[in-house]
């Protein structure tokens, strides 16, 4: 094993999708950093549990908070994926859940994993072959491009741009001082000492409510809004529970069961989707209730990247199919023409020419699911896009805002406990590495340029 | 037929960097000649007659504690100390001394020549024999030609030095000495890549002709620290320093002039340094600026000669008497030595390793301005690692790198070697990330035990160093035992210093990390027997227990992030050969050829991703050699 490597963490199963979740941890503090997480219901320590042995408990965020029931794998190195100590931590999968745990691991002091990590570092401990670390390697450098792609894609309103800004501050914080110290006998003004302190305090309340609001926003951000739509009774809660794997949506041979929008998150063809069951568009509605469920459908098609358009094969097309054909031309449609087990009525060929892209399928055969994700993920232009990417991008730049914050909240309290500059001088520039970190770029060299750049200093 | 001398290492210059090379290589026992253009420019100062300065001091200080030179001759030739920055933290503590720049090369020269294994020749070197990728020789322009099987060069700004003054131009190096004209052509016919950057200073005026009525005048520090952690015999100041401004009518004349300076009409082709900007530079970039200030700086205790920092320029001599002229003070001011800027050559120190040898030429080593520095005290680190790395090359020992973590020295060169330059490279304290903990006061402590190792920290001075260590030790040991108790004494001098005051006892520890309580306040609590230690190790004692908490946390830092410092690439990788790879940084890897896996994730253009594709290549490789080793 490789002394003193970082414990690392990452979810390890596909992001929405399947009923249990992973978070991995592997390196030689895996089961300490477990053990601030994950209490054992037998209570004992788990410390010092044997390779290939399981426990059943709660995992917990560092302060204490309950995130759900777990089971808490235990692999000891060598004999492990990775060679490493390794331990895993099973839950519920939903998103939500994952995530939060994988914080609670990073919060405990884990390192977020690199892409391909676990493999480089399973090569590395002799666990598998050249020839499996080779095709690592050579996804390594695409699969980055891609995350980074996908992260730049997503940046939007996001956290980096946020970071940056706050770099951008710190950095101009850091000039200051630094400008100060290092010609410390020209006429650069000094920075009032009140203003400084304030300054820094009020940077560290600012990245602590991007976190926050980060933290709270993050489950709207996660997979491209998509709707699935269709005259009622076609059969949409039927496929929507093939893909979510459960039954969610009410479904009865009633015509305008569902009348509310029951959005789930569903992972198809490695995409994630934030998939709205919408209520059948009908156009004489029977009531209010449905007709402000119309409404809200109608809405939410304008508002999804990808449609979902479910018709019946097995009778003929009716006038709500004829207006929702109208009403859905040139959005981004897949047609999924059901019932494909019945015998044929609708004229399917109509449908194939409206859209750009059909399946034909019976959504209470299990196999359908297969057919549904190939053409989402056609559909998306994304086929073989690994979804974790821009997660993971953007739980890297968590990780590092908190990291950074932790040293400005440091500096600050510095400041204000009196101590000299060169102290809170070297957490600021602790806390610029740390945000510097994520594009690669140098702090000092970006320090020192705007130093020359703002003062007039130099003999 | 004669035949000449042959040496271990020849030393090209006797400047900062020539004189801490030369005596490093001839201490370690090494035949060694350093060559000069003239005897009486050994440690030569000139640019600013001074040592030290924020960064800098910290490096002469880290060179004293490795047996260096630098700080002796300057604890021994200063005219005034002050301690920069004493208001703003222990660990940015900048040491910098007014220097007697003539007494600074007497005593350099006499060190030199004291030196038994060290010969001193003046002759221009003009060639380095080359065979076989290897030095073989150097020969001089009076055709000397001289065996040896390292060269170090330290050409400073005389290498292709020429001198600007308006548009007077001539080819020259500094205080008219000529320049080393024709070693360039050498170098570039053994390949390596020849870049031009330039320098300026400003002029050296009459003492008399100054009104130093109207001046600020600027003393020295009441209590001198040395740069020398061992030295006993006090300090004095003998000079002082004095404050004038520009204005707005000195502007004028620059502006009004600008056409006529040759950095602004195109003469100039070399990179000057961003921090070490000409008065023009500074009136045309800083337009709202109303004045600049200036300090006035004896040029030595038996001479007339003042050095106007701040004022340097390359505009030409009437308009330099109108300029300075304009200065309160400087009215009837009389120019001895007029400013000029200098342009010179220097290789690029991406072409160099750690140890500062070519990657190139086995046994060719390079130091200060020629790697594209500037200053004295950066030159004279480069020179000493230098000289010890051609020593250990003869020697057969192994390299001699510090790192990042360790000091100053080593994040100088790793950013050098690693980064490269654009302009004249000089060290800052903002430079350096682990600046908590790699402070002037603990240089002996980080680095006397190297020093030692070498063979370059004489034995009574390592053992002066044992001492200190030892009290500082027992300081800290009595300190963390010692509990003061509550009392009226204890408890005014704390409300004094607005701090609460003790309700029972406290460990003197506790009480003496409170931010505004000095070592000094508890004093006759700490020691009441009246038995204090040394100034050196109060101040030490206070640092470590005042700031615990924050140099743990950056020694964690260090500790973390210097792992990969300590993982070692082979020198013969091709990294295009390696899969995965992208192609940029395989270039960039192969160019800079990193020691280490840690320098490789500093050089810029490697990723991530890329360290993670080397990672895998590395164990791959590690397996293979291990499977080698099974089969024999």
């Amino acid at each position: 094993m490789v002394q003193g490597m970082p414990t690392i963490a990452a979810i390890s199963t596909p992001a929405g999708k399947g009923g249990i979740g992973i978070v991995r941890m592997s390196g030689p503090e895996a089961m300490e950093m477990a053990k601030k997480v994950f209490r054992p219901r037998n209570g004992r320590d788990i410390t010092s549990m044997k390779g290939y042995t399981a426990a059943f408990g709660t995992v917990h965020t560092v302060s204490g908070e309950l995130i759900d029931q777990c089971v808490l794998l235990c692999f000891r190195g060598p004999r492990s994926y990775t060679g490493e100590d390794v331990a895993e931590l099973q839950c519920h999968g939903g998103e939500a859940v994952i995530h939060a745990v994988l914080r609670a691991v990073l919060d405990s002091g884990a390192e977020p994993a690199g892409r391909g990590e676990f493999t480089r570092r399973a090569f590395i401990n002799g666990r598998i072959s050249l020839t499996e670390a080779e095709a690592v390697m050579d996804i390594v450098n695409a699969a980055s491009a891609q995350g980074e792609k996908a992260a730049a894609a997503q940046a939007e309103g996001s956290l980096a741009r946020r970071t940056e800004e706050f770099r951008d501050r710190i950095l101009a914080i850091q000039t200051q001082i630094a400008a100060e110290i290092d010609f410390p006998e020209e006429d650069v003004d000094e920075a009032d000492r009140d203003g400084l302190t304030r300054d820094v305090r009020k940077l560290s309340e600012d990245i602590d409510s991007l976190i926050k609001g980060y933290d709270a926003g993050q489950k709207m951000l996660r997979g491209i809004p998509a709707a699935i739509v269709g005259s009622p009774n076609v059969g949409k809660s039927t496929i929507l529970n093939l893909v979510s794997g459960y039954e969610k949506a009410i479904v009865s041979p009633e015509a305008g069961t569902t009348r509310d929008i029951i959005e789930e998150q569903v992972s198809l063809g490695g995409i994630t989707l934030m998939l709205a069951d919408t209520a059948g568009i009908r156009e004489n509605a029977s009531g209010e209730v449905e007709r402000i469920g119309i409404d809200r459908a109608r809405n939410r098609l304008l508002k999804s990247s990808l449609i979902l358009a479910v018709f019946d094969a097995s009778r003929e097309l009716q006038a709500d199919d004829l207006s929702l054909i109208e009403e859905l031309r040139g959005k981004p449609v897949l047609a999924v023409i059901n019932k494909n087990d019945l015998p044929a009525a609708a004229d399917t060929q109509r449908l194939k020419d409206a859209f750009p892209a059909y399946v034909e399928i019976s959504a209470l055969d299990q196999s359908s699911l297969g057919v549904l994700e190939k053409a989402v993920g056609d559909m998306a232009g994304v086929s073989g896009f690994d979804t974790d990417s821009p997660l993971l991008a953007n739980e890297r730049q968590r990780n590092c805002a908190v990291r950074a914050n932790d040293a400005i909240r440091e500096a600050a309290d510095s400041l204000e406990s009196g101590f000299t500059l060169d102290v809170c001088y070297a957490l600021l520039d602790e806390a610029l590495s740390v945000l510097f970190e994520l594009s690669g770029e140098n702090a000092s060299e970006e320090v020192i340029d705007a130093v020359f750049r703002d003062f007039c200093v130099g003999k | 037929m004669f035949e000449y001398k042959s040496y271990d290492v020849a030393v090209i210059g006797a400047g900062h960097a020539g004189i801490e090379a030369a005596l490093a290589a001839a201490r370690l026992g090494c035949r060694t000649a350093v060559f000069t253009l003239t005897l009486d420019a050994i440690g030569n100062m000139p640019c600013n007659p001074s040592i030290g300065g924020t960064g800098k001091g910290h490096l002469v200080m880290e060179l004293d504690a490795l047996g260096g030179e630098m700080g002796k001759a300057a604890d021994a030739t200063m005219l005034q100390s002050r301690m920069l920055n004493l208001a703003k933290g222990p660990a940015v503590h900048s040491l910098r001394v007014q220097s007697d720049r003539r007494a600074y090369h007497r005593y350099m020269k006499s060190v030199l020549e004291a030196e038994p294994n060290l010969d001193i020749f003046q002759d221009e070197v003009t060639g380095i024999k080359v065979e076989n990728g290897e030095v073989r020789g150097v020969v001089t322009s009076l055709g000397g030609d001289f065996p040896c099987r390292t060269a170090v060069i330290c050409t400073g700004t005389y290498l292709g030095g020429k001198i600007f003054v308006g548009d007077a131009v001539r080819h020259s190096g500094p205080d008219g000495v000529c320049p080393a004209d024709r070693l360039t052509q050498n170098l570039v016919d053994l390949g390596l890549p020849i870049r031009r950057f330039k320098t300026g200073t400003p002029a050296r005026v009459h003492s008399r002709s100054i009104d130093y009525s109207v001046l600020e005048r600027q003393d020295g520090d009441e209590d001198i620290v040395p740069f020398c952690f061992d030295r006993t015999e006090p300090l004095e100041n003998t000079r002082c320093c004095w404050i004038a401004y520009t204005n707005e009518e000195t502007h004028e004349v620059i502006r009004r002039n600008l056409s006529r300076s040759p950095l602004y009409g195109g003469a100039i082709v070399g990179i000057g340094p961003r921090y070490c900007p000409s008065i023009e530079d500074k009136v045309v970039r800083f337009p709202d600026k109303k004045r600049h200030q200036l300090f006035i700086e004896p040029c030595g205790a038996n001479t007339q000669e003042m050095y106007l920092q701040g004022m340097s320029s390359s505009l030409p001599l009437d308009v330099q008497y109108e300029m300075y002229r304009t200065i309160k003070g400087l009215e009837n001011v009389e120019i001895m030595r007029p400013a000029y800027a200098i342009e010179y050559d220097c290789c690029d120190p991406t072409e160099l390793y750690a140890t500062l040898q070519s990657k190139r030429i086995k046994g060719l080593f390079g130091a200060g301005q020629f790697n594209g520095t500037s200053g004295y005290e950066e030159a004279a680190v480069q020179g000493f690692v230098a000289g010890v790395n051609a020593a250990h090359l003869v020697l057969g020992r192994e390299p001699f790198v510090l790192t990042r973590k360790e000091a100053y020295i080593g994040t100088l060169i790793d950013d050098l070697v690693t980064k490269g330059v654009n302009d004249p490279y000089r060290m800052m304290t903002s430079r350096c990330e682990y600046r908590l903990i790699l402070r002037q006061d603990n240089a002996d402590e980080r680095l006397c035990e190297k020093g030692h190792q070498l063979g370059l920290l004489p034995d009574e001075k390592y053992a002066v160093f044992l001492r200190n260590h030892e009290e500082l030790d027992k300081e800290l040991d009595h300190i963390r035992h010692t509990v003061i108790h509550a009392s009226d004494e204890i408890n005014s001098i704390l409300e004094n210093l607005g701090e609460s005051p003790l309700a029972g006892g406290a460990s003197a520890e506790a009480v003496l990390k409170r931010p505004n309580v000095r070592y000094r306040d508890l004093l006759p609590f700490i020691h009441p027997q009246g038995d204090i230690p040394s100034a050196k190790v109060q101040q030490k004692a206070e640092i470590e227990i005042k700031y615990e908490g924050y140099l743990k946390r950056q020694a964690a830092l260090a500790e973390k992030l210097g792992r990969e410092d300590s993982l070692a690439l082979p020198e013969d990788i091709d990294y295009k050969q390696i899969r995965g790879l992208r192609l940029e940084a395989a270039d960039k890897l192969n160019r800079i050829r990193p020691s280490s896996f840690g320098q490789a994730a500093r050089i810029s253009g490697v990723n991530p991703a890329d360290l993670q594709v080397l990672s895998v290549w590395l164990a791959k490789k590690r397996r293979e050699n291990r499977g080698r080793v099974d089969d024999q």
